[in-house]
Parts: C-alpha cells; structure tokens; sequence
C-alpha cells in the first residue's frame, strides 16, 4: 500500500524530554524555529541552527534515518527549488551555456534556499514525529482558543480534525475493501491512459463517497446521543499543565532566538 | 469447475521481520459441483485463502489451479480461468456504484469486454436468478432498495460474469433471519440452475452441515480438517479445542450422551434429532 | 406500583415523512429513509419500563424496533404522544441532555460510533460534554474501561482492536456518563460469534449490577436473556411476555418470521412427539437436564 509508506511526519514513540514537552510549548517553539530560518542571513546562522536542531533530534531519540526518509517525498521540491535558484539568479557569470548560465550568486542561493528548505522539513516534522496527533489536535485547540472571542471555530476545527485522524484508517480499509471487490468484477484500476484512468476511479469513489456519508450519519447520531453540543461547557480529561521542562524551554528558545538575531549582525561570509 | 488448492502459503510484508503468516501449507480439492462450507474463527486466515481463489491475492508459496490452470499465470487461458471464479465479498451492497440497478450488474461483463446486448442479457438474467424483477427494477438506483434487495443486486453483480465458481464470504452477515434463510435459499437455487462449484465462508453450523458437501476448517492459517459434514463434525472435541462447534442438534445429543442416553451425535436437523431422542427413550 | 418506571411511552406514533399544510411531504430528522418506510413506523406505541429490568425488544427488519429506541433518548420526537424517561417528556427540549445522560445508547455498527484515535480519550467524550470535572472524567474512564475489561488497550487506537473490543469501548464510552438505563440497538449483529458473546456477557453484568437494560435485537437467543420480551410489528408491540411464555406461541412468532431458541423450538418437537416435558424450557441445557431426570 503506497498510501500507508509516507513516514513524512508519523509519529515515532518515545520517551524523551522532546516527546513529554507541552504540546503548546513544542508548537511555539517550531513556529519559531521556522521563522528563525527566514531571520538567518548568512551559512554561519544557518551551521547554529542546524547544530541546534541536531542537539534537539539527538534528545529526541527518532533516528536521524528515519528523519531522513520522510524528505524523499519532497526531494523534487528541494531540487526543482535549487535549480531554479541556480539558473535564474542574475549576477556575474561563471559558466555560459546558450542561454544557460549560472552566476557566483546563483550557486550561492541554490544551497541557501537548499539547506533552508531542509531545515524546514526536518524542523516541523519533529514537532510531528515527537507529538501524538490527538495531542497536537489539543494543543491548538488550547492556542487558538483566545481567538475564539474574535469568531475564529477553535473548538470546530480541532474535532474535525480529531474525527478526521480516527476515520483516516477506517476510511484506508473501506477503499482497500471496494477496491478488491471490483477487481473481483474485472475492474481495472492500474492501465489505460489518464483520462480512462480518472473515469476508472468512479467504482471506487461513488461506494467510497456513500460509506463516508454513511459514517457521518451514524457518527453524529452517536456524538448526540453522548451529549455533544459544540464546545461550550465543555472540560477535558487531559489537562494540558506547562511543566518546569517547558519553562526551561522557553528560556532556551529566547535565547537562541537572540543568538538566530545576534549572528545575523555579524559580517557576511 | 474444479478448484484444487496446492501447498498454498502466504506471509504479508515477507522478508520483514515484522513478516506474519496468514496461510501455511493449505492443500484440497473441491470438485466441480461441489458445495463446500469454510469455518474458522475471525482470523483462521479464511479471508486470505478466498482472495487467493480468485487470484486477488498472489500466493507466496504454493498455486491454485482451476481445472488444472494455474490462475495466476500470465496466459489468456488463465484471465480467462480467473473470470469464472466469482467471488461476492461480505457485505456486498457496498460496492454498489451506478445510477440503475441494470447499470451496476453490467458492469462486471463490460470490464471483460462483452457487448451492450450481451451485457444487458447477463445481467437480466443474473437479476432473475437471485429473485430481483428486472422489469420492475432495472431503471431505480441501486440506492434505493431495501437493504435485502441491494445485497441481492451486488449478488447478481458477480454472478452477471457467469462463473462456475461462486465463492461467497458470510453472505448472510447483518441480516434478520428471514434475510438469512431467503439469501440461502437463493443460493441453492443459483446453485441448482447454474451448476455451480460453491464456497460458502460461514460462522453458522447449523447451516454448514445443513448445505454442505463438504466442511473446511481453518485454524490458525492451517486447514484443520477437511471432510463431509458427518465426519468434520465428529471430532467434537478438536471442534471445541479450535473455539468452534458443532450444529446446534448435534450439541444437544453430545450433552445427551454425556448424561449417559445412549444417542448418534451425528445427525444436524432438528426433526432428525426429535426423533433420534425419542427412539432413545423407548 | 411498587417498582420505579424509568421509561414510559404513551400513545406513541411517528412517521419520517411529515405532510405540511399544503400537502407537501418532507422527511422528519432528515434521516435516510426507505420506499418501504413510508408509513407509520411506530403506530400508537404505550408501555413501561421498570427500573433495573432487562427488556428485550424483538421484530423482522422494519417492525419499528430501531425507531423505538431511538425515542428512548430523544434521538427522535414523537410525531404524535408523549415518551417520558425518568419522568421527563423528551418534547421539552430543556430536557434533552438529561435525558441522554441518564439513558445511553450503543449503536450497531461498532467503527462509526468512536470519535477518538485513543481508546481512553473516547471513553472521556462523554463526560467531557457533560462538563464534569478532569480529575472525576479519568477515575470514571478507568473504571469504565475495566468494567468492559479493556484497561489494558486504554492507549490503543480503535482501528486496532475486533469489533468486539471496538463494542466493549462504546458500552464504556456510554457507562463514564453513569446512566441509568442503557439502550442496545443491535449490538451484536455485525460481530462474529465470539464477538458476540463477548457483548452478551457485559450486558448481562450491567443488568446484574442493577442498571436498566434495553435490548434491540433479532436474535431469538439473544432475547431470550432477558427478563421480558417485546414482540414489535408493524410499529406495534403485539406480544409483550416473559421468555418461557412467548415461547410458548411458536406458531405466532414464525409468522412474524422470527426465530425460536433452539432449545425452545426442540422442546416443542419433542412435546408434538409425545415427550414429557416441562413448560419454559429455553436453553438446550436445560432440555437435557430435564430429559435425563
């Protein structure tokens, strides 16, 4: 099944101080974090985020491999990126083919945004890879809840989104189910160009579409009859409590956001 | 149709070490216009064994081999084999698609090529043949119907290819006991005009020994036994050990016997039982 | 009457279509509905449950049984009559959550009734709606979670688990609300043998342990654990019996196409043929027992 090997971002267990972090406190600090590589100007801020980022996986215990096996799925983006960068950066010009050419400043911009885009990557999946999808649903449930005054659903989204992570294998075993029974019926999901391709797909999506509707009916009946009624006066089991490890991550990450400025400031090379 | 199955296995994610055997070294052979029940309990690996039947799943270990024809082979010969193995999976209503009934049961012999005629005449009268009026239904939605008729249409939707093989996993499951008697009876009347080769997964004894020829038990991956109801059910004890039974009658002439009542185990109708109780006592 | 009622329906009618002024036909609660549906499906409906008892409500696809339960918790409205639990009409929409509090609802299919992608956050939704307190909401999950025997999966995601341990999780999903009646709407029909007996023995518990227990069901075998039997057709109750006594009118209940427990219909064969034997013979333990005395 080529839908359950995407490992970009599937959480990895583990007991490590990263895995017990406050969710809050994990999804400020990566937003930071990313902004912190849009604030770097220079590879001697980019080499301390890095080390940074590679003390915090360290910590975490997901092995680096595994990290690493999520960026295949993006590679094209990474190359197609640089190669763009390459090409079209104008600048003084070291090599000339036709109207191929490629400056100093183009070499030097490909491995910038390469090596930002990486750092993206591997900076949100470990908020992913070290947080249990039912926690980070929580986590910005709880983050956005101040805007709620404002009429932003917090609550709405975050049990959309919970509801959506406990049907998405449900929903994996329906479309593997229908689509064996219509092979049984001769179907043929696999040959024939795009188009027959796409027109192939109607077997598998209207049955598909049907059991969908068909769990959303028998889900909310089942919600209401459990009481649900939107997220007022609503409490939760799990308590969300920022602990003294999320205090001392808050200092660290001022402080390297002060450091991410600091380097900043100094000479480019 | 004869379906024979040879040292059949099967390992998911094989070569893992998280690798698991499903089947393991299955052999039999259910000749043409056989009707063969399959038991075992949620997990025996029945689900596996029926997708290998029809060649839905590859073998990892082993063939099958239909009239001789290993179905798995990349010949026409084999397409051809694997066309005539119908397989109707559990709750079958659920792959129903199309706008109309006539539609959706045309399906199947359209993906193998047949024309329009041909493909409307297989499908009126496969509709005819698990007891849906084609003239009353053709032009309604599949969607539409009861929930008896809709599992009688995705019926008619496999038995539109005209197999000689019908494979049905737990075609009765969800169903009120009228549901279950009338899709039984449907099946053996499809049976009896079609000359069909069955396989029949079920959780039910009682039916098991009352349609079957013969009685596969799965356990485990591994075909516990094989032989006709009589003789499968007269290892009561193994039958229990495996968290399976035998027929409801049967059950009650063993605690018969147990009491000390000097009864046969071996007959699974009710009637039968009646009488064999009260031939005991006089 | 010495014994509480916790449910009583009076006069109940409901149709899922609902005609307006101008004639025009709309469907009530917008919910899926059949060709073969669209008359009464429950036609003037009036009984009583007592408190703590084990009510089985039995009838062929269509008799009304599924509709019947859903008004036990204020899922559906009646069209026409009034269905008070604890002594509260369900009409009043101030009552509403009370009443689903105080009378839970397991459904049929166990995959679409689980909200969460942990065993033990599901069990707390619940709860959580009702706004008791965290502390409170994690020993009643626990408990919950070991009444049904599934403390050890607390952590597990339900795609994991048989349908049998996805149905053990909804009972305890709905018993973290300590309701006092619980609705079984089919429960069993989609779970395999063992499954099914899984269900059985909870339900048996929780009327053991003195909750008020409803039973939907089309297994004869299954009703047949209870301590009285309603009959639905057509939208009306028409045999409302102790087990022993409905199985007495074998003749009528084959009419309605339901099946007699095995040990039942056994003793009725053996009794046509001229076999002593006693009345309210159920199980086929029980008929060896009597015909080895």
């Amino acid at each position: 099944m080529a839908i359950k090997d995407i490992t970009l971002g599937q959480y990895y267990p583990g007991d490590s101080v990263v895995h017990k972090l406050d969710p809050r406190t994990k999804l400020i600090g990566t937003i930071l974090f990313l902004v912190s590589l849009f604030v770097v100007k220079n590879f001697t801020g980019f080499l301390f985020c890095g080390i940074c980022l590679a003390i915090l996986v360290k910590i975490s215990g997901v092995p680096f491999k595994y990290m690493a096996r999520g960026l295949k799925a993006v590679m094209f983006l990474i190359v197609f990126t640089a190669i763009i960068n390459l090409f079209m950066t104008p600048g003084d010009p070291i090599w000339r083919f036709g109207i191929l050419k490629i400056a100093r400043e183009g070499i030097y911009r490909a491995c910038f945004m390469a090596i930002r885009l990486v750092m993206l990557i591997f900076g949100s999946s470990l908020l992913t890879l070290t947080t249990k999808p039912v926690a980070l649903t929580d986590g910005m449930e709880r983050l956005l809840s101040p805007l709620s005054k404002i009429g932003l659903p917090s609550h709405e989204l975050a049990m959309m989104m919970t509801i959506a992570l406990r049907f998405i294998p449900t929903l994996l075993d329906e479309t593997d189910k229908i689509m064996k029974a219509q092979t049984a019926r001769g179907a043929d999901f696999e040959s024939g160009n795009l188009l027959q391709r796409a027109k192939g797909l109607i077997p598998l999506l209207v049955p598909l579409f049907v059991s969908a509707f068909r769990i959303a009916a028998d889900l909310a009946m089942a919600m209401e009859a459990r009481c649900y009624r939107g997220g007022d006066g609503r409490t939760r089991m799990n308590g969300m409590a920022f602990h003294n490890c999320d205090r001392i991550a808050a200092v660290i990450l001022v402080l390297y956001f002060a450091a991410v400025i600091a380097i900043g400031k100094l000479p480019v090379f | 149709m004869q379906i024979e199955v040879r040292e059949l296995g099967y390992t998911y994610s094989e070569g893992l070490p998280f690798a698991t055997t499903a089947l393991e070294d299955v052999n039999f052979t259910i000749p043409s216009g056989e009707f063969a029940a399959i038991i075992g309990h949620t997990g025996s690996g029945k689900s596996t064994l029926l997708m290998h039947l029809n060649g839905l799943m590859k073998p990892t270990k082993g063939c099958v081999l239909a009239d001789g024809i290993d179905i798995n082979e990349k010949t026409k010969e084999a397409r051809e084999a694997r066309r005539k193995i119908g397989l109707v999976f559990q709750y079958p209503e659920y792959q129903l698609f199309e706008e109309t009934v006539l539609k959706d049961v045309c399906f199947a012999p359209k993906n193998y090529g047949f024309t329009p005629e041909e493909c409307e005449e297989k499908a009126i009268a496969a509709l005819k043949l698990v007891g849906i009026d084609p003239d009353a239904k053709r032009d309604v939605s599949p969607f539409e119907l009861s929930g008896g008729e809709k599992r009688r249409v995705a019926i008619a939707g496999v038995l539109a290819m005209e197999p000689q093989v019908l494979i049905l996993d737990e075609p009765t499951a969800g169903l009120d006991p009228k549901g279950h008697k009338d899709i039984l009876d449907m099946v053996e009347k499809v049976r009896r005009d079609r000359n069909l080769t069955i396989l029949l997964v079920s959780h039910n004894m009682d039916d098991a020994a009352r349609m079957a020829d013969r009685v596969l038990v799965l356990d485990k991956g591994h075909l516990a036994m094989n032989g006709t109801p009589r003789e499968v059910f007269s290892h009561h004890k193994e039958l229990h050990e495996i968290g399976l039974g035998a027929p409801s009658s049967s059950e009650l002439l063993y605690l018969l016997k147990e009491k000390g009542l000097n009864v046969r185990t071996d007959i699974f109708d009710e009637d039968g039982a009646a009488r064999e109780i009260v031939n005991a006592f006089r | 009457m010495s014994k509480e009622t916790v449910i009583q329906l009076k006069d109940v009618t409901f149709s899922y279509y609902v005609e307006d002024a101008e004639g025009n036909v709309t469907t009530n609660n917008d919910v899926d509905v059949k060709h073969s549906e669209k008359r009464m499906a429950l036609d003037g409906v009036t009984l009583d449950i007592e408190k703590g008892s084990f009510v089985a409500i039995v009838g062929s696809n269509g008799s009304g049984k599924s509709t019947l339960a859903k008004h036990l918790n204020a899922l559906l409205l009646p069209s026409s009559g009034e269905a008070l639990v604890c002594g509260m009409s369900t009409a009043d929409p101030d009552n509403t959550w009370e009443i689903r509090r105080r009378c839970g609802m397991v459904f049929q299919n166990p995959d679409n009734q689980l909200v969460s992608s942990v065993v033990e956050d599901d069990v707390a939704f619940g709860p959580e709606n009702l706004g008791v307190d965290p502390a409170e909401i994690r020993k009643r999950v626990d408990n919950a979670l070991n009444a049904v025997g599934m403390y050890e999966f607390r952590k597990k995601g339900p795609h994991l688990l048989s349908g049998g341990q996805k149905q053990r999780i909804a009972i305890a999903g709905v018993l973290a609300m300590q309701p006092e009646c619980i609705v079984f709407d089919e429960p069993t029909a989609m779970l395999d043998p063992s499954g099914r007996a899984e269900i059985l023995k909870i339900i048996r518990g929780l009327h053991e342990e003195g909750k008020t227990v409803i039973l939907i069901t089309h297994f004869m075998e299954e009703a047949a654990q209870a301590d009285r039997i309603i009959v639905m057709d057509k939208g009306r109750p028409i045999l409302d019996e102790a087990p022993a006594a409905l199985f007495a009118h074998g003749e009528k209940l084959q009419e309605l196409n339901l099946q007699m427990p095995f040990g039942a219909s056994m003793a009725a064969k053996l009794r046509d043929l001229g076999v002593d034997l006693p009345e309210g013979i159920i199980t086929a333990e029980r008929l060896a027992e009597c015909l080895c005395r």
